[in-house]
């Protein structure tokens, strides 16, 4: 009690779910669906994208290219563009995340497909499996690990990057940093911080226990060399 | 039987890796496709199971034109091993055996049943049907491999260099594994290699190819060392095709003496220059000269007309009597090989 500035728990107890747009739990909330929607959005482009590119190696180099460009634009401006577009929506934190996570699994699907050793594609042809099933039988269960490799990477920038669209008042956690900009108090910084890397700790480790249960190959590779 | 009428193949840039190739691949042999790099002999044998397409001529299985099947349905009646086994790592052996009857719909305990009875009959231990490619061998791999192939009971077999990837030792062993499965299962099977050795010791009937896909011989391995058809086969075949030619000359019929042996602990004097002691169960035990009576020299033995003229050879060579000890199945002595006996024999080989 008193006039003094409130403690960190009495902050968090007072803000988590006050029913306003910026309580800590509604800014929990906006962070994940904005996180996690681009990271999907991304995996789910990039995997036809990347098949694409092994099937026409031409496309491969220009793609790549263009993803770069993107993830090299900073994301302010483009915040700005898609405004005029999308307004001040979470669309407009979601279209560039999801182009950043494509810049990083585009690659690592097509060296994911890259890297069925010849002689394997090669045996599954000559077995009788049909390009399709090849595919989803053989090549694909085969580029899981360098995919899931290029996943964790996704993850975790897109539910750091998130916290850029508060600029744009939709950063999620993002919003109890440009709080604290307005006015020197540090505890809503502090648990910014320490829940946007609490989620991106608890997504990297289920990426990590999907790929153990995924792929109990590669574990057993590894345990051969031990 | 596999047919390859008038063959070609032909790639957009003008290379010819196969040129009008001819050949029959009858049912149940071994026929080897062999010779150096670029010859065309993988080639040849993808055009088969249509991975690679032919641009002229037609190839035919059992009269049937492989041009005319869809592909997969093709692949899959035929059994294929690859070098590297080309197992998938992310299935389990007992799964990497089963792929094709999995393709081919059966019902998944019927194709597991199958494969774990295939992995037994290559000589492997059916604990490993849990494990992953990696965790095995090469040589288990390689076995892996042609149970795979063997899965769902192909009538042919194409085998792409499937021992060369692995060392001599067991390369020798997956060879004797695989002629020990050919007698019992009499697949049609086609074998690339470009060690004539492995050709000659496989193969019923061996193709030489020739750089550019030309058909430089076709013959059994016996008439390829002794009548090769030119310097291009002479050379390919090696120094020493005489002695490898012995290989396919049985002993049957190698003149045996059987007054050239003691019983041990009956050595007596005579007037031969070496004695063969023999034990009381009739196995050989050791040369004894006559000049240093008393003394076991060394012997080597082959399986009388079981074996070739150059084990017998080999026998001889091992010990310093010159003579070879002729045994059964059993081991037991039958008689001995003299050097007049196998000096006999040899110019009667060299008679042809």
């Amino acid at each position: 009690m008193g006039d003094g500035p409130p403690s960190i728990w009495e902050w968090i107890a007072r803000n988590w779910d006050t029913g306003r747009v910026d309580s800590i739990r509604n800014l929990l909330t906006d962070h994940l669906t904005m996180s996690l929607v681009p990271i999907l959005l991304a995996l789910v482009l990039a995997l036809p994208l990347g098949l694409a590119c092994v099937r026409w190696r031409w496309l491969y180099q220009p793609t790549a290219g263009l993803f770069n460009v993107v993830y090299a634009l900073p994301s302010l401006p483009i915040f700005m563009l898609l405004i005029s577009v999308t307004g001040l929506t979470q669309t407009t934190v979601i279209i560039p995340l999801t182009f950043y996570g494509m810049a990083v699994l585009l690659p690592a699907v097509v060296d994911g497909l890259g890297s069925v050793p010849d002689h394997v594609r090669q045996s599954a042809v000559a077995m009788g499996f049909t390009p399709l099933r090849r595919l989803l039988l053989v090549e694909l269960p085969i580029a899981v690990p360098v995919v899931l490799a290029g996943l964790r990477v996704v993850a975790v920038s897109s539910i750091s990057l998130v916290s850029v669209g508060a600029l744009i008042g939709q950063g999620g956690l993002g919003g109890l940093f440009t709080r604290a900009y307005q006015n020197p108090f540090m505890p809503p910084v502090v648990v910014g911080i320490v829940l946007i890397v609490a989620l991106a700790l608890v997504a990297d480790g289920l990426i990590v226990l999907a790929q153990r249960l995924l792929t109990p190959w590669v574990r057993a590779r590894k345990g051969q060399g031990a | 039987m596999i047919t390859f009428d008038s063959v070609t193949k032909r790639y957009p840039d003008g290379t010819v890796a196969v040129d009008r190739l001819s050949l029959e691949a009858p049912t149940g042999e071994i026929t080897v496709l062999v010779g150096p790099s670029g010859c065309g002999k993988t080639t040849s044998l993808r055009m088969i199971n249509r991975m690679i397409d032919a641009s002229e001529g037609r190839i035919l299985l059992d009269g049937v034109p492989v041009q005319g099947i869809d592909p997969p349905t093709l692949r899959r009646g035929i059994g294929y091993v690859i070098q590297q086994a080309g197992l998938f790592p992310h299935r389990k052996i007992v799964d990497n055996i089963a792929t094709v009857p999995y393709l081919l719909g059966w019902d998944k305990k019927k194709a597991r049943a199958r494969a774990m009875e295939l992995l037994e009959r290559v000589g492997l231990d059916p604990a490993l049907a849990g494990r992953y490619p990696f965790q095995l061998s090469g040589g288990q791999q390689q076995r892996v491999g042609v149970a795979r192939a063997l899965a769902a009971d192909p009538p042919v077999l194409l085998m792409d260099e499937p021992f060369s990837a692995v060392d001599p030792i067991v390369r020798t062993s997956l060879q004797d594994e695989l002629l020990r499965l050919q007698a019992e299962l009499n697949k049609t099977i086609v074998f690339v290699t470009h060690d004539i050795d492995e050709a000659i010791k496989l193969g019923d009937r061996v193709a030489v190819l020739r750089v550019g896909g030309t058909l430089a011989q076709l013959a059994d391995p016996k008439t390829l060392l002794s009548e090769p058809a030119d310097d291009f086969v002479r050379e390919f075949l090696g120094h020493d095709r005489g002695i490898r030619r012995l290989q396919f000359i049985s002993t049957e019929g190698l003149r045996l003496r059987t007054d050239l042996t003691v019983e041990e602990g009956a050595e007596r004097g005579t007037s031969e220059p070496w004695l063969l002691v023999v034990s009381g169960d009739g196995r050989p035990v050791g040369w004894v000269s006559g000049a240093r009576p008393g003394e076991l020299e060394p012997y080597g033995t082959f399986v009388y007309g079981r074996d070739s003229m150059r084990s017998a050879l080999d026998a001889a060579l091992l010990s310093p009597s010159g003579c070879s000890v002729a045994v059964d199945e059993q081991g037991k002595v039958v008689g001995v090989a003299t050097r007049e006996a196998l000096d006999q024999a040899l110019a009667e080989a060299a008679d042809g």
